[in-house]
């Protein structure tokens, strides 16, 4: 009590207050005022207390029984005040677009951000941009999320306390000036034309910069400069490729230039007429991935045995190098591959992933040179990145650290002491120099062995450019004002020199000296750049002549031991998105594992090894070990086990904490990828892991739910005239006339879909998807609107996947309607089964009776509706469903409604091509296609006249609306056995 | 109990009779109207145990309904495919414990069936009280609680009706219509009885207690002229309910098109179940309160044995049923439903499956002998398989087809939480904190319908054969 007198005789800013207690600001005052005025009371809390609440509530981690304490039924306190004076664009309610470009590996990747008046609430791909095409991936889709992060960095901390810029200013100012050469500066690898030229220019004479990524490159990089002399940059036209050999690279899937070549091999599969051509791809690689999924025939062989099959691939089409001994199968594999590639010269593919080691490189240059592929399917260009960005690098920086060469070491957006390899100790090696800069978007933990911690900017904040994988150069623009204020790498290096010129200065003064315009010319050129993405001055580089040397052989001895294989994870990739919960949550493919990472082996390695799924092993390699949960995944070869990067993290945020084991522990700098000589000992632990999916086998259904063909049986089938007869079934109720107005309809392609889930992601985003957690999924709780089916078929060490994306397929007979007693899921007259989420009472009576179980339920009040960075993020056009209430997708209505509002003002109807779902916008495949089926024009209608498409559960007279193209396999009658 | 129990009378097993030997007029109003007129103070120790036992299960169930409305359902284990649980499989389970009551009361009155009087009272709050704690389920199985009154029909500001077809709006008439009319027939066949207790209460407070629930019941022709009448209209409506309310139930399962549920077998296999778990139940209930009571004369071993036969032909159709599940799983030529029938009989979770079998088909067999029909310990312990055994049918019908339905990648697990028991054992505690409110505060058996029932047998002892025709109807 005498507190709070003292504290009410020394307040004096409030003028008007209500009672003593508001005065005083007891605790019991705002505890009641929260309770009345839940929406206000962020800004009533100090931030220290505001901060433990916001742990607690997680960025939308569901921590159910402390959710549910929050009532859910809420109305917003506040007034909505309209704007008295309209910015200039912004009409409420309608979204902006922006093109801007964010980074993989350093590769610029072109994007357009949507805008919902000021706040990014969701990124595409620019159509624009080589890259993407209007494309994205999950990456791309989540990064918005890490935007909005709650746990992001906030604030500069000089040695863990809170600091102010203009202390940092003046501190790296003053550090950098005693350290002259002693300086080093470490990124991530960065092609932004900006950037480099800014990092040389502080770099100068002396001082070095290094650039390290946990993924890094460098062996396609050495295996170029093998076999060509220079470490020249490929770029392969998979849209020209008739033939495709995959030598364990998952080039579909996770890098920069994924998007693109998706798609490129997409083209080549995809079904558009009753005549499918095709395609055929050929995939050996040690464990599932989604460029193994799409192949035609896939051969799983250990890491170390891929150079083999290359160097038989080698010899086979006339490089000169001894045709190594393969077992029999391989060999065969072998062989049809290269009859297939030898009758498609100049119109094949044979590629090798960043996993394999340099020889394996040269030798597959030197065999798509034998193949007459150079200068048609694949091309060469001078490097982007010039630098090796790996291993190498980083143990260089090491051994100059260690040497005491170095005084001041700026890391900037990499988290070194996290994802460096074991053997390099990075965070005793920082601790030796004397002033370390950490720039980055999180107090990570290379922030916490950091002297200086600035908070980085994202880069929908940030101005910046970017070059991409053929050196087309786009520029990055902030949708928002930095939330806290964050730095740009520019800033922070202008800082060293004690210039204060921002972002946007640097990266535009920048771009006025390279393109030598200026005024007028210069704004112009500036806006149009802006405008579409792309700087028109700085286009994709030419072709770069290569002579090929001599390669070697790669093969060498094959071990019989087990192969420790280290690979990006899935969703995580080098794991500096953890904290991202949208990512954490997409179900891996294959294991559709979530929230974890595993020690992934083959049934057969189980069963040899004594082990199975959800048993902890310890995995030991040269003396240092990490306990982890075994996942027996088919399809992976035998004697492999794979740890995927990315989890383990001690210092990512509330989300990414603690979840996973950290396998960088295992990684060492000599053995980047696969590892020999590991040791698998079984503890009596178990660890729960939560999958998504139990069940992988079709149990004959497929006729019902997957249809399958090869593509010889298929065109057979056709011209013997068989025709699948298909029953009559009928209805008892009255059909209704959907022969007028727009009807809605999607078709997915199987031939197309490598189930990279950028779907799932981008469905997340554009949905208010919550995050529910591990625990939630392990209940069966997932929320995610699509999911991707996985089933494998044949073998269980080579079985075929098949992957198979599954969301609300709006039924015109839908089961869910008849049986909701209140009405909330009702179908309307364009044929769509809308979800009425205030309606909803919550019998989940829908769900049962939904024979595709696409439905997904807020068990607790899943939804964050207290965070308040979370809450820009959503988009305003869709509800945030509340506890209770059955949801599930309803092909994006809200884009429907806005162009049907576009389309009455201009008194039209609704163009082909106008509503683009977000899955189907996201999709690098294009696999899914949407539109008006009563438009006999519109893609979707003639995909659906096709006797190659098929709807799931026909058996069941539901008529979806959604239907899928048959999946063909282009398999090769040598190979047989081997297909279906 | 013993000891404070003095109206004990000595035990006599009568087998073929519905009355003790001996049992007069005064006998049977004594013996039933004391156990409710003994003064407050005097309450049986026993009674009170039992109270209070049942008072903590109560607390149990409020305190998991708590948490349930202030968290949300999540607290259960129901998930996506198997979105109904512990909830719809116990409110299944209490509705079809609640027909015998009906069945007894209603159907029978209706046969004439003398047997029936000594127990429907207690049949006909069984049912009500089975009733509430099963009509509670649907209530808070929604994921939004506070407004199940969107269910019912009303001209709202909304502009909104419930959507008739589906079968759970179907489900709130069928159990409010049926929840009403029990209510309605056991108080009305409570007036003469609650009349008799309020001209022998001692204590003014139960004067009052029994005389405002008797409603001005004199026993004047008149009345009993418009009580009979009543009983009859309302055992009439009754009747079509015991067959009405579990088959619109089985519609729930029957109008969906999940493989196990989509069954046109299920209305009469349903109903059939109601009566089997139902008079299980009653058995359950009779054998110790027919001991604690005293009641040994008025609940005879005739009784039992005739609900046993009751139940024995229940349970075959029920066997019946099952066995058609398979058969026509199979000669459907379904895949779906083959598939569930072997998931059933050999997946991960067949043990309930086979338990539901011992317990509801090769137990029951001993009902053949009326041996066992007429061993009260062997009665005992095949009502608690039944009852067990209608448990895990229900477990199976929705569990289990719910688990693995169409496509094989939405396949799940459901494994009940705390509160998954929490609400099925704490539904126990409202049960018998109604039931032991029951027989301390209204007479357990019908008083005057006893009476009634002595009245008949005086006569047939008197008229040898000749009175014994006007009853066989």
């Amino acid at each position: 009590m005498s507190k709070e007198s003292l504290d009410i005789q020394g307040s004096s800013g409030q003028s008007y207050w209500r009672s003593l207690e508001e005065l005083s600001q007891s605790a019991e005052f705002r505890a009641r005022l929260e309770r009345e005025f839940p929406r206000e009371a962020a800004e009533l809390r100090d931030p220290v207390s505001r901060r433990s609440f916001l742990k607690l509530m997680g960025a939308s981690m569901a921590l159910s029984s402390l959710v549910g304490c929050q009532f859910a039924l809420k109305q917003p306190q506040e007034k909505i005040v309209p704007y008295v004076r309209q910015p200039e664009q912004v009409i409420p309610g309608r979204s902006l677009y922006f093109a801007t470009s964010m980074t993989v590996q350093g590769y610029g990747i072109g994007l357009l951000a949507e805008s919902h008046e000021g706040r990014p609430t969701k990124v595409e791909g620019n159509a624009f941009h080589p890259a993407s095409r209007g494309s994205s991936d999950a990456w791309i889709q989540a990064s918005v999320l890490t935007m909005y992060d709650p746990d992001r960095s906030q604030q500069i901390l000089k040695a863990g306390q809170p600091a102010s810029w203009e202390d940092a200013f003046t501190a790296l100012g003053s550090a950098y000036a005693q350290a002259g050469s002693g300086l080093r500066i470490l990124t991530e690898p960065t092609a932004s034309p900006s950037l480099v030229a800014a990092i040389q220019e502080v770099v100068g004479a002396g001082a070095k910069w290094y650039q390290y990524d946990a993924l890094s490159g460098d062996n396609t990089r050495a295996g170029a400069q093998a076999a060509f002399g220079s470490a020249v940059n490929t770029i392969y036209a998979f849209d020209k490729a008739d033939v495709v050999v995959a030598l364990d690279s998952d080039f579909t899937h996770g890098s920069a230039t994924s998007i693109r070549y998706a798609q490129d091999v997409a083209s080549k599969r995809r079904i558009t007429s009753d005549e499918p051509v095709m395609s055929r791809i050929y995939v050996a690689e040690p464990t599932p991935s989604n460029t193994g999924a799409l192949a035609d025939h896939r051969l799983a062989v250990k890491s170390g045995d891929i150079a083999a099959v290359t160097q038989a691939i080698a010899a086979a089409v006339g490089v000169s190098v001894a045709a190594p001994t393969l077992p029999e199968a391989t060999q065969k594999w072998v062989a049809t591959a290269v009859a297939d590639l030898q009758a498609a010269t100049g119109k094949s593919v044979v590629i090798a992933g960043e996993t394999q080691p340099a020889a394996v490189h040269a030798l597959v240059h030197a065999i798509n040179a034998a193949l007459a592929n150079v200068g048609s399917t694949v091309n060469y260009t001078a490097p982007i990145i010039d630098a090796d960005t790996g291993a190498a690098s980083l143990k260089a920086l090491v051994d100059e650290i260690n040497a005491g060469a170095v005084s001041m070491l700026v890391i900037a957006d990499v988290n070194v002491v996290y994802s460096a390899p074991a053997d390099l100790n990075m965070a005793e090696a920082l601790k030796k120099v004397a002033t370390v800069v950490h720039l980055g978007l999180y107090n990570d933990e290379t922030a916490a062995a950091s002297t200086w911690h600035i908070h980085a900017t994202h880069y929908l904040e940030s101005w910046g450019d970017t070059r991409a994988y053929n050196g087309v150069v786009s520029l990055q623009q902030p949708l928002i004002a930095p939330l806290y204020d964050g730095k740009h790498l520019s800033e922070v290096l202008n800082a060293l020199t004690g210039k204060r010129v921002s972002a946007h200065d640097a990266v535009k003064g920048h771009w006025q000296a390279q393109l030598g315009l200026d005024g007028f010319t210069f704004d112009k050129a500036w806006q149009t750049a802006l405008h579409d993405g792309i700087v028109a001055g700085a286009s994709a580089i030419g072709s770069t002549p290569v002579t090929l040397g001599t390669v070697g052989a790669a093969a060498g001895a094959s071990s019989d031991g087990l192969e420790l294989i280290f690979r990006a994870d899935p969703s995580l990739r080098d794991g500096s998105a953890a904290n991202n919960g949208w990512l954490q949550e997409v179900p891996k493919p294959f294991s559709k594992l979530v929230w974890d990472n595993s020690a992934q082996v083959s049934p057969e390695t189980a069963s040899k090894l004594g082990v199975k799924t959800e048993d902890v092993v310890t995995l030991t390699i040269n003396g240092r070990s990490v306990e982890a949960p075994i996942n027996v995944v088919p399809g992976q070869a035998n004697d492999t086990v794979v740890v995927h990067l990315g989890f383990g993290r001690t210092q990512a945020g509330k989300v990414g904490n603690g979840v996973g084991f950290n396998s960088y522990a295992l990684r060492s700098s000599d053995a980047m990828w696969v590892a020999n000589g590991v040791t698998v000992s079984k503890t009596d632990k178990t660890y729960k892991l939560a999958t998504t999916q139990s069940h992988y086998n079709l149990e004959g259904r497929d006729f019902d739910i997957l249809h399958a063909k090869t593509l010889a049986e298929y065109l057979e089938e056709k011209k013997a005239g068989v025709k699948h007869k298909k029953h009559e079934i009928y209805s008892l109720f009255p059909a209704y006339d959907y022969s007028k107005g727009y009807q809605w309809g999607m078709t997915i392609d199987l031939n197309a879909c490598n189930g990279c889930n950028a779907c799932v992601v981008a469905c997340q985003a554009e949905n208010n998807i919550p995050v529910v957690g591990k625990e939630e999924i392990w209940r069966g709780r997932e929320m995610q609107w699509i999911r991707i089916d996985t089933y494998f078929s044949g073998d269980s060490s080579n079985p075929t996947i098949y992957q198979q994306p599954i969301a609300c397929m709006q039924c015109e007979h839908a089961p869910c309607e008849i049986v909701c007693p209140v009405a909330a899921t009702v179908h309307d007259s364009e044929g769509i089964n809308n979800m009425v989420y205030n309606r909803c009472v919550g019998t989940k009576y829908c769900s049962n009776n939904c024979p595709y179980k696409v439905r997904r339920f807020n068990f607790f009040q899943y939804a964050d509706e207290e965070t308040p960075s979370l809450k820009l993020q959503r988009n305003p056009d869709v509800t945030v469903r509340v506890r209770g209430v059955m949801e599930k997708c309803n092909y994006c209505l809200q884009r429907i409604n806005e162009a049907r509002i576009d389309a009455t003002r201009e008194d039209r109807v609704i163009q082909d091509g106008e509503v683009v779902t977000a899955c189907q916008q996201a999709c690098p495949s294009q696999a899914i296609v949407f539109g008006n089926i009563n438009d006999t024009s519109s893609q979707v209608a003639k995909l659906k006249a096709l006797e190659t498409k098929f709807t799931v559960l026909d058996s069941l007279n539901t008529k979806p609306r959604t239907s899928y193209m048959i999946k063909f396999t282009n398999s090769n009658p040598e190979l047989s056995g081997k297909t279906e | 109990m013993q000891s404070s129990q003095p109206l004990k009378p000595p035990v006599v097993e009568t087998y073929d009779e519905l009355l003790g030997p001996g049992e007069t007029y005064t006998s049977v109003t004594a013996k039933i109207g004391d156990i409710v007129l003994y003064p407050l103070l005097k309450t049986p120790w026993g009674w009170i145990g039992g109270f209070v036992a049942a008072g903590l299960f109560l607390m149990l169930y409020l305190y998991s309904l708590a948490t349930l409305f202030t968290v949300g359902i999540g607290i259960w284990g129901i998930n996506i495919p198997v979105a109904w649980g512990f909830d719809i499989i116990n409110f299944v389970w209490w509705i079809g414990i609640g027909h015998a009551g009906t069945l007894i009361s209603a159907i029978l009155l209706l046969f004439r069936q003398d047997w029936r009087t000594s127990i429907n009272r207690a049949a006909e709050a069984m049912t009500i009280f089975a009733v509430a704690c099963a009509g509670i389920y649907p209530l808070v199985h929604t994921g939004r609680p506070w407004l199940d009154y969107w269910f019912l029909p009303y001209p709202s500001t909304l502009g909104m009706w419930p959507q008739f077809r589906s079968p759970l709006e179907w489900d709130v008439f069928a159990i409010s219509t049926y929840a009403t009319v029990s209510v309605l027939f056991w108080f009305v066949g409570l007036i003469p009885d609650l009349a008799t207790l309020r001209d022998r209460a001692q204590h003014p407070i139960a004067k009052i207690f029994y005389g405002i629930l008797s409603l001005g019941w004199r026993g004047a022709a008149k009345h009993w002229q418009r009580y009979e009448m009543a009983s009859l209209i309302l055992a009439g409506l009754s009747t079509p309910l015991v067959l009405s309310v579990h088959s619109i139930i089985s519609f729930d399962f029957a109008v969906s098109q999940l493989p196990g549920w989509h069954v046109t077998v299920f209305p009469p296999y349903f109903v059939a179940g109601a009566v089997y778990c139902g008079f299980a139940m009653v058995i359950l209930l009779m054998i110790p309160i027919r001991s604690w009571f005293g009641l040994h004369g008025l609940i005879t071993m005739r009784h039992f044995d005739v609900m046993s036969k009751v139940m024995l032909a229940s349970g075959l159709i029920v066997t019946y049923g099952y066995f058609g599940e398979i058969f026509y799983s199979w000669y459907s030529g379904n895949i779906y439903e083959y598939y569930l029938i072997v998931s059933r009989t050999t997946g991960p979770w067949a043990w309930s499956y086979w338990a539901l079998i011992l317990f509801n088909v090769l137990v029951p067999q001993l009902l053949w002998s009326k041996k066992f029909r007429t061993n009260l310990p062997v009665l005992f312990f095949i009502s608690i398989c039944i009852n067990i055994g209608m448990w895990f049918e229900r477990w199976v019908i929705i569990v289990l087809s719910l688990k693995r339905d169409f496509i094989p990648t939405s396949w799940g697990v459901y494994t009940p939480t705390f509160y998954d028991w929490a609400t099925y054992i704490g539904s126990f505690g409202l049960f018998f904190v109604l039931f032991f409110l029951f027989v301390r505060l209204l007479p357990m058996v019908a008083i005057f319908e006893v009476r009634d029932l002595v009245h008949k047998t005086e006569h047939k002892a008197h008229d040898k054969k000749e009175g014994h025709g006007h009853a066989g109807a």
